[in-house]
């Protein structure tokens, strides 16, 4: 089922080359957002997905108006906008999950790794684009189940536990949540804390060794420490996959997005990297947003 | 509330008063050495109507219990009296004496057997609703089991009677110089499904409509297909509400007698049709339920032994709370698993 074209290069950064990386805040601007960037400059980016004047369309409502956005390994992109504003329509089409919801029609292109999304099946598509949702969901059987429910074949239960033990633990380890379940992985998974539960999400999601890993606002169901926890998780993945995250929280997407869009009514009105956008912002419209003035 | 019960214009804040003896109702925190009183909302602050109402529903309940305790105590007694274990292995025989005609065995495996049929046509039917497509099919079989919701036992065994004596059927029950008989288990189970469909479809969609949609995405969002995540997520996770639906379909079928009356025979034995292979011989035979039994053991009945009829009943009332019991357990066990916050 490999049918992809030769793996894009791996562009090393220099640290001289400003573009994706982090600049110094202008001094000119205001910096809006009370927040501290903590994490260091990308090492490297790597182009995944590569969206393309995709538009798509909820009968004649028009969700999301032609947006062209790349989508890097190596970083991670951050979706901000007003509520309705077509983040997570967008961030839904990337895994071609936005299809399940019957009346929606998307133009435009969005290609992995230079093949056209469409032309990937579904299911392998959403083995390689992996999506962790608002509300923490785990399926309701053991921690253990809940990654192994990815590791096997569709419905089958033929792999035995015992193979997939080191799958199941590293899984979890990527996630950060081994060192905290590893002695009762038998229990059920709705019985962890939210922010636990969040992780094995995200563990969930690791498991089927995706490329891009998509992220509908993470954090909001859950307290500032386990949003903190995740936040630091988010920033160590971004080296293994591409990381797109949606998010209300202006702080959070200028603590750990590398770059940020923002949308407006389906516009995507600017994309730039998270210290430009939130410092120095080119249109009057994102100056408004992320200065409070609307949203 | 012993004096001014007339005035109808006090205010709550004034019953609230009567109540506590405080001002307003609010009971101050500390009063002296007195531990705090707690201040609850009694039902004496409550209009007239609504005590009444509630007094209806308190002596409504209480007779239900009182009626439910008497016919399983009464059951129980009675049951235990004359229930002798032979009586479960033996078939019924023709007789004067009490002991010449045998016991109900044949009854007893013959429930049993519908029950597991009747399990059988309800996979069929589950599977039909999950995968309803396309849409306007999806819908009229929705209608269809909400109208045979309504439908009398006793018009379904008659329209059973008409689909299965028809000859194209008549593989399906016995068949003598070209005439059917249509009078099977198959005939029997399979009109006694359709009695107890709507409980099982309606008591399904609540638990499979309980589960969030990101619940079904989250399986999706990983690479599954619609089949492996019905099977791994929502069955299992659906699975109280199917047992509870399954409970009362299997009670309900367990109770009827018109259906086994008309389409299975209610012959005193198994009669299986000679020459077919094993299990086909008897279930294309007519046989008969504990329900019939303990009909023809009362006192109305051509058998006439009330002991039997009530030791049958007992049998009949284990195996419903047997049915309870194991939906309780389920349920029991979902609990320990957990659910979603929303």
């Amino acid at each position: 089922m490999e049918s992809l074209s030769a793996p894009p290069p791996i562009r090393r950064l220099d640290p001289q080359d400003p573009t994706p990386a982090q600049e110094a805040a202008p001094a000119t601007g205001t910096n809006f957002v009370a927040a501290k960037r903590s994490i260091a400059a990308p090492q490297f980016s790597i182009r995944r997905m590569e969206v393309d004047k995709v538009s798509i369309h909820y009968g004649a409502k028009e969700a999301v108006k032609s947006v062209s956005l790349p989508i890097r390994q190596g970083e991670v992109l951050s979706l901000i906008g007003p509520s309705g504003c077509g983040k997570t329509t967008l961030l839904r089409s990337l895994n071609r999950l936005t299809e399940l919801t019957a009346a929606a029609k998307l133009t435009g292109s969005i290609r992995l790794d230079d093949v056209d999304i469409r032309l990937i099946e579904p299911t392998l598509l959403r083995r390689r684009v992996t999506m962790v949702f608002q509300q923490p969901n785990p399926f309701p059987m053991s921690i253990f189940d809940n990654i192994a429910y990815v590791l096997r074949e569709q419905g089958s239960r033929r792999v035995k536990k015992k193979p997939l033990e080191p799958q199941v633990h590293s899984a979890l380890q990527r996630a950060g949540l081994f060192e905290e379940v590893k002695d009762n992985l038998k229990h059920p998974a709705l019985r962890l804390s939210g922010g636990q539960q969040q992780r094995l999400c995200i563990a969930r999601a690791l498991a089927a060794e995706p490329e891009v890993l998509l992220l509908d606002e993470p954090c909001s169901a859950l307290d500032p420490q386990s949003t903190a926890v995740i936040e630091d998780l988010i920033v160590k993945l971004r080296d293994d996959v591409a990381v797109v995250i949606v998010t209300h929280n202006l702080q959070q997407a200028y603590r750990i997005a590398d770059h940020v869009a923002f949308m407006y009514l389906g516009d995507l009105v600017e994309y730039n990297s998270a210290t430009r956008l939130f410092n120095s912002p080119t249109q009057e419209r994102t100056r408004e947003y992320v200065s409070g003035a609307f949203g | 509330m012993a004096q001014s019960t007339g005035d109808q214009h006090s205010t709550v804040e004034q019953q609230a008063e009567l109540e506590t003896g405080f001002p307003g109702g609010v009971v101050p925190p500390e009063q002296g050495n007195q531990p705090p009183t707690k201040a609850v909302e009694g039902s004496s602050t409550w209009s007239l109507i609504d005590r009444i109402g509630l007094a209806f529903c308190w002596f409504l309940g209480l007779l239900f219990c009182a009626i439910a305790a008497a016919i399983v105590i009464y059951l129980l007694i009675q049951g235990i009296q004359y229930l002798k274990l032979d009586q479960l292995t033996t078939p019924a025989a023709s007789g004067f004496t009490e002991g010449e005609t045998g016991g109900f065995s044949d009854a007893f495996i013959g429930t049993l057997i519908l029950g597991v049929a009747v399990g059988l046509w309800h996979g069929l039917w589950v599977w039909l609703v999950e995968y309803g497509r396309p849409r306007p099919l999806a819908r009229m079989t929705e209608l269809t089991i909400e109208a045979i919701a309504g439908i009398p036992s006793i018009v379904l065994a008659l329209f059973g009677t008409v689909i299965f004596t028809s000859t194209a059927l008549g593989f399906l029950s016995r068949t003598s110089e070209g005439v059917v008989f249509g009078r099977s288990f198959f005939a029997a189970s399979s009109m006694l499904a359709l009695e107890a469909l709507p409980l099982v479809v309606a008591s399904t969609r609540e638990g499979l409509n309980a589960i969030p949609r990101h619940v079904r995405e989250a399986s999706y969002a990983v690479g599954k297909t619609k089949a492996a995540t019905t099977r791994r997520i929502l069955l299992p996770t659906a699975r109280p509400q199917i047992a509870t639906g399954g409970m009362l379909g299997l009670g309900r079928i367990i109770g009827d007698t018109a259906i086994i009356l008309v389409l299975l025979g209610a012959t005193q034995n198994f009669a299986p049709v000679e020459g077919a292979p094993f299990p086909l011989d008897y279930l294309r035979g007519a046989g008969t339920s504990l329900t019939n039994f303990v009909y023809e053991a009362s006192p109305t009945g051509n058998l006439n032994q009330p002991e039997k009829a009530y030791a049958a009943a007992f049998v009949l009332l284990m195996l419903v709370l047997a049915l309870n019991a194991g939906t309780d357990l389920v349920h029991r066990r979902a609990k320990r698993v957990g659910t979603w916050s929303h």
